[in-house]
């Protein structure tokens, strides 16, 4: 059982590689809802089968995997964008960054003092990895929509990192946590679509400079 | 010694007669996906056989590099494939740090057909070296990577125990980073030997082309090796392939030998259904793929170390 949640967040560092070097948007947000689905999985996977996990994996499922990628899609269609043009960093540096991070955060959390069960997992190196891979997508991206993606690649990490809490926390933190990232994700479509009607582009870098 | 001398003489049959046989494969397979009957299965064979009989012919401008090339081209995969078991025959030759010499002896082979590429003096050749040489350095690191972790995981520098008999074990260990090694490996093949999607093996008039566009002006026997060599570059980078996928041995010596060239056919169907499937990519997004590889066995290292 462990063994399939290792080999499941192995998946999410390769999508994590995979946003990272990958410029069109669509494929972006089936790479999201993808790593998503598979996340969900994880409550499960990680914890057995209760009440409690369940209705986590559900919940986080159809946030996760179903409701926030057709969000995003539908605001892809109306702002008429297919791929990020010129990001602020080139891809492959971008990428070589991204597995520096992640191969930093495998190290790094070998010299944390975690507790026994947790010391061979990879909960913890992972969930620092897809931290960095969200910082990144956010610090190099210019078009909005690649940072609401960046956004809830980081909301993943934290996620995986949560996974490891999930017998202590309580539902409601959770299922509030959930729901504050879809109307987080609802709130930026609309905002996005705002913007492009204002300006015209979704550029961020435009939105620096204040207008008349 | 009597063994030895078998093995030495079953590594080289398998070499010589089966390496023009994947091309076939790869070929039918693609013409099956385009609904054509294609090429017979030995077609390179004769090929190879029609070109050795014609004249050579020589273009003024050209020196002795010029003819250098094929022959580094022919005896080189020849080298390598001494070094690596195939399936269960184990290396001919083998000692401790033979890993660096398999990966320079191709550097050598690049160097020399690159070398005679741009002897000729044609300005489209020179592009087509120039390529070659800027994919396989990008490639080189990918493959010393995936060395390095079989020999982390062996604890030896020869390729005889990286792929032998401790790999079997490991695929119990490591498994995840045993996958990404092999994802990497199937890449490199790809690059190496001029598959899409780096480079569309049947092109002859694209500006886009890399490997066909550098032997242009090698006529007769001279191309007739540098096929010849390119079959078995292919042979030799696949049973890497093929001996990281399937480490296990039967212990029956026939029994082996099948299941390799069962193994190997395979692979050559599994490239050609890459090649009917996927595009060339654009030229710009080809190192990218490639830094994407070589980080994917630097992860796999880490992965092993932590």
């Amino acid at each position: 059982m462990n063994n399939t949640a290792n080999l499941l967040l192995l998946l999410v560092v390769m999508l994590n590689f995979f946003i990272l070097g990958s410029s069109r948007l669509g494929s972006n947000i089936r790479t999201i809802a993808i790593q998503g689905g598979m996340l969900s999985l994880l409550p499960v996977l990680a914890h057995g089968f209760s009440n409690h996990t369940v209705f986590l994996a559900v919940a986080a499922f159809l946030l996760k995997g179903i409701a926030i990628p057709y969000l995003l899609f539908r605001a892809v269609r109306q702002v008429h964008i297919g791929r990020e043009i010129q990001p602020l960093f080139g891809y492959v540096p971008t990428l070589i960054l991204g597995t520096l991070a992640t191969a930093a955060s495998f190290i790094f959390s070998d010299r944390l003092p975690l507790v026994a069960e947790h010391n061979l997992s990879l909960f913890v190196p992972v969930g620092l990895a897809t931290l960095a891979t969200g910082f990144l997508l956010l610090i190099t991206r210019r078009k909005a929509i690649n940072q609401v993606i960046g956004y809830l690649i980081f909301e993943n990490g934290i996620f995986i990192f949560g996974m490891l809490l999930t017998e202590a926390m309580p539902l409601m933190v959770e299922s509030g946590v959930l729901l504050d990232l879809l109307v987080a994700v609802f709130i930026m479509v609309i905002v996005m679509h705002q913007i492009k009607r204002e300006f015209s582009t979704i550029n961020i870098d435009q939105l620096t400079s204040l207008k008349e | 010694m009597k063994t030895t001398l078998l093995q030495l003489f079953l590594h080289l049959l398998l070499l010589f007669s089966l390496s023009p046989l994947l091309a076939g494969v790869i070929g039918k397979t693609k013409a099956l996906f385009a609904g054509r009957i294609g090429p017979p299965f030995l077609q390179l064979y004769f090929d190879i056989w029609k070109l050795i009989s014609k004249r050579l012919v020589l273009s003024r401008t050209t020196t002795w590099i010029f003819r250098v090339g094929p022959v580094t081209g022919l005896v080189v995969p020849v080298l390598a494939a001494l070094l690596i078991p195939f399936g269960a025959i184990g290396a001919p030759i083998s000692f401790n740090g033979d890993l660096i010499f398999f990966v320079y002896l191709f550097g050598l082979s690049r160097f020399f057909i690159a070398s005679s590429a741009l002897d000729t003096g044609s300005a489209f050749e020179g592009m087509g070296a120039v390529r070659e040489v800027t994919y396989s350095c990008l490639a080189e690191p990918t493959i010393l990577l995936s060395f390095i972790v079989l020999a982390r995981l062996s604890g030896s520098l020869s390729l005889d125990a990286m792929f032998g008999q401790t790999l079997a074990a490991s695929w119990h260990t490591a498994a995840p980073s045993l996958l990404l090694i092999l994802a990497c490996m199937f890449l490199v093949t790809l690059v190496e030997n001029c598959r899409i999607p780096f480079d569309d093996p049947n092109t002859h008039l694209e500006l886009t082309m890399i490997h066909e566009v550098m032997v242009l002006d090698h006529s007769g026997p001279d191309f007739g090796m540098i096929l010849y060599g390119a079959a078995m570059k292919l042979f030799v980078l696949g049973a890497l392939v093929v001996g990281l996928l399937v480490p296990d041995t039967t212990g029956n010596m026939a029994l082996d030998i099948l299941l390799f060239t069962v193994c190997m056919l395979v692979l050559a169907v599994l490239v050609g259904v890459v090649e009917s499937t996927i595009a060339r990519l654009r030229l710009i997004r080809i190192p990218q793929l490639l830094v994407g590889g070589m980080l994917l066995s630097f992860f796999s290292l880490i992965l092993l170390l932590r």
